[in-house]
């Protein structure tokens, strides 16, 4: 499976939506909490600590097994997506996330904002973006 | 402050005159209905004591809408002939209206089998319903019954007063529920029908 997991960060840090979509990626409950909180604070001291002027903060971390990619909106809130190390397209599969993130949780009047995400459609639709994903690249 | 008063090329938007191309249907961002439509639930959501006064306050602004369209279609289209026939306004709602207010056809248009004051209107993926999931705790809540509300005010105004409810159905070729408009008609309207085909047929 090339993509391991979706996480979404509020702006203040807390995890408000996790999803695996493989049966190597799950991860206990805390700790996904704890990994969401722990990126949200490196994310912030990287913009700070950059020599480059003008940086927003941390949009890839690398290592042998996996690479995550972070898209932060312009309101601060956060998506991470685990992937396989030679994963491609992943910036535009994480705009497209964005798009169904602003469609089907914002437009949804059931859907209190910083909270967790519990809206059926969303979920649905994130599923079957990344199933088409994952049947373009194999 | 009047509008006249004012050099035409500072008219503000609501105040100037529609495209005069006629195949240029003046349209409205859906993403801004969205947003508007989810806040005004969100409102009443924060107004209402149950899901049952919910969903009137919603028919009952649907109404106020529906009253409205049908003058405005009937001019636009140029329907010259008031409908006095129960199918023909439902076709009229199917169709042209459903197309002005949708962007599309209705997707069904049936008589219930068991009494012949009954009719089902479907939509398949209904337009003010398509971005937002009920949760669990609002389970018999259904969106759609903004769209109730507008049909029942335009069959009011047309002179068959009914009642319209939204229902999610799942149907056997589609994922997601479909919306099913259930349409029951006054006794008024059953009579007054009969006598017309009485009349027709002697």
């Amino acid at each position: 499976m090339s993509v391991y997991s979706l996480y979404v960060i509020n702006k203040s840090g807390g995890l408000i939506y996790n999803r695996d979509f493989c049966e190597a990626a799950r991860v206990e409950t805390n700790d996904s909490l704890r990994l969401a909180s722990i990126w949200h604070s490196l994310h912030a001291i990287a913009s700070q600590l950059s020599p480059v002027p003008g940086c927003t903060g941390i949009e890839l971390l690398e290592a042998d097994t996996f690479n995550l990619h972070c898209f932060q909106t312009l309101t601060g809130t956060k998506f991470l997506l685990v992937v396989d190390p030679h994963a491609s397209f992943i910036p535009a599969l994480l705009q497209r996330i964005y798009e169904l993130y602003s469609d089907y949780v914002m437009k949804n009047p059931f859907y209190e904002t910083e909270q967790v995400i519990k809206c059926e459609l969303f979920d649905e639709n994130v599923e079957l973006l990344i199933r088409r994903y994952l049947q373009q690249v194999t | 402050m009047n509008a006249r008063q004012l050099p035409k090329h500072s008219l503000n938007i609501v105040d100037r005159p529609l495209s005069k191309n006629r195949s240029e249907v003046p349209t409205v961002s859906l993403s801004a209905f969205a947003y508007l439509f989810s806040e005004y639930i969100q409102y009443l959501v924060d107004r209402a004591n149950s899901i049952s006064e919910l969903e009137d306050r919603l028919e009952k602004v649907g109404f106020e809408v529906g009253l409205r369209v049908l003058e405005l279609l009937s001019y636009r289209e140029k329907v010259l002939r008031r409908k006095t026939d129960v199918l023909d306004i439902l076709r009229f709602i199917h169709g042209p209206a459903w197309q002005y207010l949708f962007g599309k056809t209705a997707d069904d248009l049936q008589q219930a089998a068991s009494a012949d004051d009954e009719y089902y209107i479907r939509d398949y993926d209904l337009l003010v319903s398509r971005y937002i999931s009920v949760p669990r705790s609002y389970e018999p809540f259904n969106p759609g019954t903004l769209a109730a509300g507008i049909m029942r005010g335009m069959l009011d105004s047309a002179g068959f007063p009914a009642r319209v409810t939204a229902h999610f159905v799942t149907h056997k070729d589609r994922q997601r529920p479909i919306t099913t408009f259930m349409i029951k008609l006054e006794p008024s309207v059953m009579q007054r029908q009969a006598y017309l085909e009485a009349a027709k047929k002697g």
